[in-house]
């Protein structure tokens, strides 16, 4: 009788025709949707940049140094992110949790940051509904930072998961897929550090 | 060898930077970060610090897809996959900001 061979149902990362996993192939299309979702938002913030009739308006309210630390906290949250992956590999568990606890904080430490400088944009006039700046601002920021909230949430399943015994025995396979949502939420942020932050608004330089 | 234990296998020889390789990327995406900064305080203006700003965002974000998201290791396919999301939804935008004008103002 032919040696039969069973498809390895119950695994979790199916293997496609093509020789690729299925679940990471369903990854990079979710982050390929996402280029369009966020592409959106942001060409909506340049479309009505320096529209705004009444402040307060970018350079009454941006604090560069206070996000460039910000985006310092969400780089280095990626390296941390990359180095988990690399410990899953290594089957150093331990030291995988480590880095997956690492990165989570940098990036509740993240969101910490954007909340405090929602707060104080509030504070200064600056609400939803107050001006054009104010919609567009808080809806791109405010999308990004439900982004990494989802993915902080993530790392944290991952943690206890790992912890308690639970992960499978290849944990570096959901890593990796936790891995690829991070470090996309990074590179958002990096687009929306330049284009809202950094570059001067038709009203007037941020300084 | 049984067709999971091929891919198990597969998956373990792929190439993964070291992390000395990937603190170095890290350094490099931190030096590009400070010279954003820097760029903006500085007293270039218009075009020229627009230009600068997004040579800048575009080698980080080349970098981190690159490097820390694997692209640069793994199959082309999921390279052409993402860069059809990514290019696809900037070339869409840039066209809607054209049709507005907005460079125009």
């Amino acid at each position: 009788m032919a040696d039969v061979t069973t498809p390895n149902v119950g695994v979790e990362d199916h293997y496609t025709s093509t020789g690729l996993s299925s679940t990471k192939l369903a990854m990079w299309l979710f982050l390929a949707s996402e280029c369009l979702l966020f592409g959106g938002l942001i060409t909506a913030y340049i479309l009505y940049r320096g529209a705004s009739l009444t402040g307060p308006y970018p350079q009454d309210v941006f604090d560069i140094r206070y996000t460039s630390v910000s985006s310092f906290v969400l780089l280095a949250s990626s390296l941390t992110m990359v180095l988990a992956h690399n410990a899953s590999l290594d089957k150093d568990y331990p030291r995988m949790r480590l880095w997956l606890a690492g990165t989570a904080m940098l990036g509740l430490t993240f969101v910490g940051g954007q909340v405090f400088e929602f707060t104080a944009f509030y504070r200064e006039g600056l609400a939803l509904s107050t001006n054009l700046f104010g919609t567009t601002f808080y809806v791109l920021t405010g999308f990004h930072g439900v982004h990494v909230t989802v993915g902080v949430l993530m790392l944290l399943i991952l943690v206890v998961m790992s912890w308690r015994g639970s992960l499978s025995d290849e944990p570096a396979f959901p890593v990796e897929m936790v891995g690829l949502y991070w470090h996309f939420v990074d590179i958002v942020w990096i687009v929306i550090f330049t284009l809202v932050y950094l570059i001067p608004s038709p009203q007037g330089p941020i300084r | 060898m049984t067709t999971s234990e091929d891919t198990t296998a597969a998956r373990r020889h792929e190439y993964h930077p070291s992390t000395r390789e990937y603190v170095r990327v890290g350094l490099i995406l931190v030096a590009l970060t400070c010279l954003e900064v820097w760029l903006s305080y500085s007293s270039l203006s218009g075009t020229a610090l627009i230009a600068a700003l997004l040579t800048c965002t575009l080698i980080k974000f080349v970098m981190v897809v690159g490097y820390f998201m694997h692209l640069k290791f793994d199959s082309g396919r999921f390279s052409r996959l993402f860069a059809l999301g990514a290019i696809g939804a900037f070339t869409l935008y840039v066209a809607v900001l054209l049709m507005f004008g907005v460079w125009g103002k």
